[in-house]
C-alpha cells in the first residue's frame, strides 16, 4: 500500500488549532499580568449540597451568593471582585478535607469558608492548618473556642453552643421550670449541649434529671421517650438532620394532652414549616432562635435589608415558594462571616496568599461589630484569642403558628473565661 | 415510665419496624430464592417507593387519604415495572451470573440514588398520614384493692401505626396464598426448585425472572409507602433497610418465606427493645453476632432447606 504523503484533514485542523491557541496565548498572559490587582479574590465555599445537612446547605449557598453580590456591587474587597468557588462536601468529614485540598491546589483559592456540621469542621480544620489556609467556619460547636482546632480556623459569624445555652439557662430556670430532661443528638454538637447546658442550669439552681442521647442516624424516636422521668418540668430538645420533623411529631404523639413545658433549639425545626400536620402541639412552646424567623413587630431596617437581599419573606420562607422554609436562625452567619473576611482583608491590605497570616492577625484584632447591614443579627463582640464571636440570642414562643420573640439575651450573658489563646500559636 | 409500660411501648414500636422490615426482607428473599440474585439495589427500590409516594401525594393534593391510597397502588407498581425493566435490560444480559449480578446491582444502586438526588433533591419530605389518632393504652397493677387497670403517662400508639402492622400481616398472608395456592405461585416454586427443568416444561423462565424481580422491588416499595407517613422520604434512606434485610434473610434462610417472616419479627423487635433498654449499637452488634453464628452453625439459615 502506498504511503500517504499529504497530511490528513485531521492533522491540518489540529495544526490550525494549535497555531490559533499559540497566537491567543500572549493575550492570556498579558491579561494575567495586567490584571493581578483586579483579579477576583477567590473564596472556597464548603457547602452541604447533599447528605444530611442539605437543607442548611441550600440556604447557606443562597445567603452567600446574596452577600457576595452586595459586596461586589459596592466595589468588592480592596477594589477586587469576590468570586465564590463552591464545592459540595456531602456533609461528610472526609470529603470536607478533600474539598479544602481542591480549594488550595486546584482552584487557587485565597481562603476557605463555609460549612455548618461540626464533624465536617472538625474533620477539615487540621487540613486547613497543613495547607496554611485561613478557614472561616460557620458552625456553632464549641470546638473552635475550646482550643481543639488551630490558629487557621476562625468562627467570627455565629455564637458557639456553650455561650448560647449559658445565655438562655436563666430564662428556662425562671420561666419554665428547674427540672429539665435533655434530648440531643449523640455526637459532638449534641454533647456540647449536654455538657454546657447541664452546667448552666445547675448554676441557676436547676437540675438535669435525664439526658437522652439519640444516634444521629435514628429515624424513629417514640421508643426513647419513656426514659423521660415523670417529674420533668421542662423538655429541652435539640435534633439535627433530615429526621427532625419526625422527631418533633413523635414527641407530640407521645405526650398527648399532658406535656411538660417544652423548650426547643430551633435546629429541631430549621427549614420545617410550622403548619405541617402533627406540629399543632408546639403552640405555646418555646424555641431558641439565633435570628428570628418571622419578622417581628420591632423589625430593624437591617433585618429588612438582609431579608430582601437573600429573598426571604416575613414568614422566613423563600419569596419564590412559601413552602420553602429557610434556615433563618443560622444562615445569617454566612452573610456576617463574609463581611468579617472583607473587613479583615481590608485591614490587612490583603493582596494574595502571601498575606494569609496578616489576614488572620487582622481578624484577631477585630473586637466590636456594631449592628448594621453587615451584621443584621445584632451587635457582636469578637474574641481574637479564642477566634469566637459572641452575639445576642432570642427566645421565642409559638403563638398562632408563628414564633414571637419573648426575650433577647445580652452579650454578657454568654461570656465565659477563655479556654485557649490562639494568638500565641505560631503560624 | 415503669418497666412494664416501657417494655410494652418499645415492643409496639419494634413491631411497627418489624412489619416494614418483613415486607422489605420478603422482597429480597423472593428474588434470591427464585433467581439466586443477591440484589444490592434492594434498599434503593425501598427508597424509590417512599419518594414516589411523596410525589404522588403532592401531585394529587387534596385529602391526604386519597393521595395515600393512590400512592399505595401506584408507587409499588411503578417501582416493580422499573425493576422488571432493569432485569430485562441488565441482569438478563449478564446471564444472572452471581458475581456479575452483584456488580450490576451495585451499579443500579448508584444510578437510582443519584438520579433521585438530581430530580427529587437532597431534602427529606413528609407525607401526611391518611389518619393518625393518638390512642392511649392501658396497663395493670396489683394494689391493696386487687387487680386494677390504669392509663400510664405516655403509653400510646397511633391508629396509623396499628394500620401499618395490620397492612403488613395482610400482605404477608396474600403473598403466602399467592405462593402456595395459585398457579403463578406454582410456577414460581417450580422455577425456584429447578429453573432448567421448569424451562423444559414450557415455563418462560426469563419472563418469570422479570416478574419476580419486579415483585421483590414492589414489596420493598410497599413497605416504604407504609412507613413514609411515619418517617419521611429521603434519598439516603435505602441503606438501613438493605442492611437489615440482608441480616433477616441470612438468619431466616435465603428464600424461605417462613424464615424471613420469623427473622424479621425477631430482628425488628430486638432492635426496638435492646436499643431502648441498652444501646442501639448493642442491638446492631447482637444482630451481626447472630448472623455470624447462623453462618457458622446453620449456613442455610434457621428455616432454610439444606442444600442437597
Amino acid at each position: 500500500m502506498a504511503k500517504k504523503t499529504f497530511p490528513t484533514r485531521r492533522k491540518i485542523l489540529t495544526g490550525m488549532a494549535a497555531v490559533g491557541a499559540a497566537s491567543a496565548l500572549p493575550d492570556v498572559t498579558r491579561f494575567a499580568h495586567a490584571g493581578s490587582h483586579s483579579a477576583p479574590i477567590k473564596i472556597g465555599f464548603q457547602v452541604h449540597r447533599t447528605g444530611i445537612g442539605a437543607a442548611y446547605g441550600r440556604w447557606y449557598e443562597r445567603t452567600t451568593m446574596a452577600a457576595t453580590k452586595v459586596i461586589n456591587d459596592a466595589g468588592g474587597i480592596n477594589g477586587r471582585p469576590v468570586e465564590i468557588v463552591a464545592e459540595d462536601d456531602g456533609t461528610d468529614p472526609k470529603r470536607g478535607a478533600e474539598v479544602l485540598e481542591k480549594f488550595a491546589n486546584q482552584h487557587g483559592c485565597d481562603i476557605a469558608y463555609g460549612t455548618l456540621f461540626s464533624h465536617v469542621v472538625i474533620g477539615s480544620a487540621p487540613r486547613a492548618a497543613e495547607l496554611k489556609m485561613p478557614y472561616f467556619v460557620v458552625s456553632e460547636g464549641h470546638h473552635v473556642a475550646s482550643g481543639m482546632l488551630n490558629r487557621y480556623t476562625l468562627q467570627p459569624g455565629i455564637t458557639d453552643v456553650k455561650s448560647q445555652v449559658q445565655a438562655m439557662a436563666p430564662f428556662v430556670a425562671s420561666n419554665l421550670g428547674k427540672k429539665v430532661t435533655m434530648i440531643f443528638p449523640d455526637f459532638a454538637f449534641g454533647h456540647n449541649h449536654r455538657d454546657f447546658f447541664s452546667a448552666a442550669i445547675e448554676a441557676q439552681g436547676g437540675e438535669v434529671v435525664a439526658k437522652l442521647a439519640i444516634p444521629p442516624t435514628e429515624t424513629s424516636f417514640t421508643k426513647y421517650f419513656p426514659q423521660i422521668p415523670r417529674e420533668t418540668e421542662v423538655i429541652y430538645h435539640v435534633m439535627v438532620g433530615p429526621s427532625v420533623l419526625t422527631f418533633v411529631k413523635e414527641m407530640g404523639e407521645f405526650f398527648g394532652p399532658s406535656a411538660p413545658q417544652i423548650f426547643g433549639f430551633i435546629d429541631s425545626l430549621e427549614a420545617v414549616d410550622f403548619a405541617t400536620p402533627g406540629l399543632e402541639f408546639l403552640e405555646g412552646t418555646h424555641f431558641w432562635e439565633g435570628m428570628p424567623r418571622y419578622a417581628q413587630a420591632d423589625q430593624t431596617d437591617y433585618d429588612k435589608f438582609y431579608r430582601a437581599q437573600v429573598g426571604v419573606d416575613n414568614n422566613g420562607a423563600s419569596l419564590d415558594d412559601p413552602k420553602d422554609i429557610s434556615t433563618y436562625s443560622h444562615m445569617f452567619a454566612c452573610w456576617e462571616t463574609l463581611y468579617v473576611i472583607k473587613q479583615g482583608m481590608e485591614a490587612a491590605g490583603y493582596t494574595g496568599p502571601q498575606d494569609r497570616t496578616k489576614l488572620i492577625e487582622a481578624v484577631e484584632a477585630i473586637t466590636d461589630m456594631p449592628e448594621s447591614n453587615e451584621h443584621p443579627q445584632g451587635a457582636k463582640l469578637f474574641n481574637g484569642k479564642t477566634h469566637q464571636v459572641f452575639g445576642p440570642q432570642h427566645i421565642s414562643k409559638v403563638e398562632g403558628g408563628k414564633l414571637v420573640v419573648q426575650h433577647t439575651t445580652s452579650l454578657e450573658d454568654g461570656f465565659y473565661p477563655d479556654e485557649v489563646d490562639y494568638t500565641t500559636q505560631s503560624f | 415510665m415503669e418497666f412494664g409500660p416501657h417494655l410494652m411501648l418499645a415492643m409496639l414500636e419494634g413491631l411497627v419496624q418489624a412489619s416494614v422490615l418483613t415486607l422489605t426482607a420478603l422482597g429480597l428473599s423472593l428474588v434470591f430464592g427464585v433467581m439466586r440474585v443477591v440484589n444490592v439495589a434492594h434498599g434503593e427500590f425501598f427508597m424509590l417507593g417512599a419518594v414516589l409516594a411523596w410525589w404522588v401525594t403532592t401531585m394529587l393534593g387534596g385529602n391526604p387519604a386519597i393521595g395515600f391510597v393512590v400512592a399505595l397502588v401506584v408507587a409499588p407498581l411503578l417501582v416493580g415495572l422499573m425493576a422488571a425493566a432493569a432485569d430485562w435490560l441488565v441482569l438478563r444480559r449478564v446471564e444472572y451470573d452471581p458475581e456479575r449480578t452483584i456488580v450490576a446491582t451495585i451499579g443500579l444502586l448508584y444510578i437510582i440514588q443519584q438520579v433521585t438526588l438530581m430530580t427529587y433533591g437532597p431534602d427529606a419530605h413528609p407525607v401526611t398520614p391518611p389518619f393518625n389518632t393518638r390512642l392511649a393504652l392501658p396497663w395493670y397493677e396489683f394494689t391493696d384493692q386487687g387487680f386494677q387497670v390504669y392509663w400510664p403517662w405516655g403509653l400510646s400508639i397511633t391508629s396509623y401505626k396499628l394500620f401499618v402492622i395490620a397492612a403488613a400481616i395482610v400482605t404477608c398472608l396474600g403473598l403466602w396464598l399467592l405462593m402456595a395456592r395459585s398457579k403463578i405461585g406454582l410456577i414460581l416454586r417450580a422455577t425456584q426448585l429447578d429453573s432448567e427443568t421448569a424451562q423444559a416444561f414450557g415455563i418462560p423462565v426469563e419472563r418469570v425472572f422479570a416478574l419476580v424481580f419486579g415483585m421483590g422491588a414492589a414489596l420493598a416499595a410497599l413497605g416504604a409507602v407504609l412507613v413514609v407517613p411515619i418517617q419521611q422520604a429521603h434519598y439516603l434512606m435505602g441503606g438501613d433497610p438493605l442492611l437489615l434485610s440482608f441480616i433477616v434473610v441470612i438468619i431466616g434462610g435465603l428464600g424461605s418465606f417462613r424464615g424471613t417472616v420469623v427473622a424479621a419479627v425477631l430482628i425488628g423487635m430486638s432492635d426496638g427493645v435492646i436499643s431502648v433498654f441498652f444501646t442501639p449499637t448493642l442491638a446492631k452488634m447482637l444482630a451481626t453476632l447472630l448472623v455470624a453464628m447462623v453462618l457458622v452453625y446453620r449456613p442455610q439459615g434457621l428455616f432454610g432447606a439444606k442444600p442437597a
